[in-house]
């Protein structure tokens, strides 16, 4: 078993008493270059579940202003696979909780497919999200690479997402099935309403082999008490970043409480 | 080898649907029904009577005497200048608009980089009476102010890109996102071969009554179908593909494309894609593009807006990668000669972006008995600034 796989184990086996799963993304590379590992130390400190770690692109067609403006600040402080990988060498010396790397498949592409997940296995990476790698994609080319260096791989479904479309996804699933919270970008925080509600009830009740995480839109205790009543666990990006760019590093504790209160 | 599209969307290597999730109902709907809806009978009866009444096709086929005298060979230009709006633009928007309606979307968007496109999008939601949102570069807005002017009177609103390098590529990503949030009721034009699939062969399919159309009137003129080589300048590459669309099989046709070499190939502002790009994936197709060795996309630079982009179709990348295209670059300074080449020897004002098809004859050589056919992509009213300024008129 791989690090999410046993982590989404772990919350399950102690379902009614334990915390539902907090995941936070932020930009490899911001606010600082070298900035990478202090922040995840500080979320493992914090209480963080896991954490997706965002490789930086030019041109992230899915997310809103928040997350263009951290990866367009990363790459100019000089941000590139390869030092994200050096500064990850030894990450696995002090941090354990599951990391992702969340990403474009362009960089990736560049840099070998191949090259790339192997890397991640030597660094300690569980998993990855790449939204613009499509299924069929996956399946046809990149599966067998994926799975020989253990990285599972995360697709999305969002409230356009048809039941049959789920159900392909689910078994082409080995970790969670990460669910955008509405049809939008990233960085929208106007919080939710019952048509999330119906949304996040209509999946779970499908009963998917995968565990269901909720990102898009968490910013604040209230949200990610929505996002989860009926999901394993919530990811919180957008929110998390402008903590970043408002209170450094210094502010990452209080923020991550301030999720787990109420 | 066929050069045209496969049945999973990829020509030869090149093409696919690199896209979120977020986008897939939308483009599966649209991948599932396009062929569907474009042989349909009143599809095509409407698509026909509107490029017939109201771009005012079919376009001229014109034998350039003077040109051709110069160049000592024979030298057909192809008028889609003469299309409403003045560009090949429209040919597309056309058959989008009725698509989209089909599809029973009542909001449209589209990205700009000169704004031809956005002005040809503006004037078939017009046309329709559809609400019509076009991005554009924070750059390009204040480059191409009259066409900016020419959408706002069309009734379209223009919504600056403030991302990234504030250009085409940016304003892609911004019609991009704003799909991704508005999924049910609207449909995303789309003005090139670009894009995820099937949208290169949809908008190759629209233009492509192009290369129809020279079939017949090289037939009347020449008493021959096929020209010994066909011209074209590639942005992105609509004018392009419709130009060979009819002649991608038929190796007797040489396929020439010209891109934009900006200040030279090595001069680091260029936007020669075929020269300077590597394979990876752009605005959801797997193609040819100008990126970082670390994969993040790079800025092309050309003085024609029109070719400004950082990619190629997928079409072209394996025209390029198989040899089947023979790709040419062209600096900024021989297109805009070539451009006023043609004004002072064919009464012709073409648009910068059709000037670097043209300079293919300072470029490379050919028989007398040659029969070579240049699309002449636009005119150049919109270019008037950037003819003033750099002859000094
Ligand atoms: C007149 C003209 N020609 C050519 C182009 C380039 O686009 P494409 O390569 O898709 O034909 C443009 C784009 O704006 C244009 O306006």
């Amino acid at each position: 078993m791989n690090r999410i796989q046993n982590k989404l184990s772990e919350k399950k086996l102690y379902h009614n008493k334990a915390e539902k799963l907090l995941s936070i993304y932020f930009t490899a590379g911001y606010p600082k270059l070298d900035d990478t590992v202090e922040i995840l130390q500080q979320l493992e400190e914090s209480g963080v579940d896991m954490v997706e770690i965002g490789l930086p692109f030019s041109d992230p067609l899915a997310d809103g202003p928040t997350i263009q403006d951290s990866s367009q600040l990363a790459l100019k402080n000089g941000m590139t696979t390869e030092i994200l990988f050096q500064q990850l060498k030894d990450v696995r010396k002090t941090v354990s909780i599951p990391l992702i790397i969340m990403g474009y498949f362009n960089p990736i592409l560049q840099y070998g497919v191949e090259d790339f997940c192997e890397k991640c296995a030597e660094v300690g990476i569980d998993g990855l999200i790449l939204p613009d790698l499509p299924l069929s994609e996956y399946k046809e080319h990149y599966h067998e690479t994926f799975k020989k260096y253990n990285l599972i791989n995360v697709f999305l479904i969002t409230p356009q997402t048809s039941d049959d479309r789920i159900r392909q996804i689910d078994t082409a699933s080995d970790g969670f099935i990460y669910l955008v919270s509405s049809s939008s970008v990233t960085g929208n925080l106007d919080g939710f309403d019952e048509n999330q509600e119906n949304y996040f009830n209509r999946v779970a009740s499908m009963q998917l082999k995968n565990p269901l995480i909720v990102g898009f839109g968490i910013k604040d205790a209230t949200t990610f008490k929505q996002a989860t009543s009926k999901t394993e666990g919530a990811i919180i990006g957008s929110a998390f970043i402008k903590t970043l760019a408002r209170n450094g590093k210094s502010g990452i504790s209080n923020f991550i409480a301030s999720i787990r209160e109420v | 080898m066929n050069y045209n599209i496969n049945e999973k969307g990829y020509y030869g290597d090149f093409g696919g649907a690199y896209i979120p999730e977020m986008l897939y109902p939308n483009v599966e709907e649209l991948r599932q029904n396009y062929l569907k809806v474009m042989r349909e009978e009143s599809f095509q009866k409407e698509f026909r009577q509107l490029l017939k009444e109201y771009v005012g096709r079919p376009t001229p086929l014109y034998f350039a005497k003077r040109l051709s005298e110069k160049y000592k060979t024979k030298i057909y230009l192809k008028r889609e200048d003469l299309c409403h709006t003045g560009a090949h633009k429209v040919n597309n928007t056309i058959g989008q608009i009725l698509m989209a309606k089909r599809l029973g979307k009542t909001r449209i968007i589209a990205e700009t980089g000169a704004g031809q496109h956005g002005v040809a999008t503006a004037t078939v939601c017009a046309l329709m009476g559809l609400e019509c949102i076009i991005f554009m570069g924070e750059v390009d807005i204040k480059r191409q102010a009259p066409n900016v002017a020419r959408m706002k009177m069309l009734g379209a609103k223009v919504v600056p890109a403030t991302s990234g390098s504030k250009t085409l590529k940016d304003a892609t990503n911004e019609a991009i996102r704003d799909w991704i949030n508005n999924p049910v009721d609207t449909h995303y034009i789309i003005g090139s071969v670009v894009g995820p699939h099937p949208y290169p062969d949809m908008v190759a399919r629209f233009q492509s009554v192009i290369s129809e159309e020279i079939k017949t009137q090289l037939r009347e003129k020449e008493n021959r179908k096929n020209p010994d080589f066909v011209v074209a300048c590639v942005g992105g590459g609509s004018n392009a593909a419709g130009a060979f669309y009819h002649y991608l099989d038929n190796l007797e046709v040489g396929l020439i494309a010209v891109e934009a070499a900006g200040k030279g190939i090595d001069s680091g502002e260029s936007a020669a894609t075929s020269a300077l790009g590597k394979v990876g994936i752009i605005h959801g197709s797997k193609t040819l593009l100008m990126q970082t060795a670390d994969g993040q996309i790079t800025e092309p630079y050309s003085i024609s807006a029109g070719l400004d982009y950082p990619g190629v179709g997928p079409m072209h990348a394996n025209l390029f990668t198989s040899g089947r295209g023979e790709f040419i670059s062209i600096t900024d300074d021989k297109a805009m000669k070539a451009g006023l080449e043609l004004c002072k020897l064919e009464g012709i004002i073409p648009a910068i972006e059709s000037s670097h098809a043209l300079a293919i004859f300072e470029t490379r050589k050919f028989k007398r008995d040659d029969v070579i056919v240049v699309n002449l992509s636009g005119r150049g009213d919109k270019d008037l600034d950037t003819f003033i300024r750099y002859f000094d008129l």
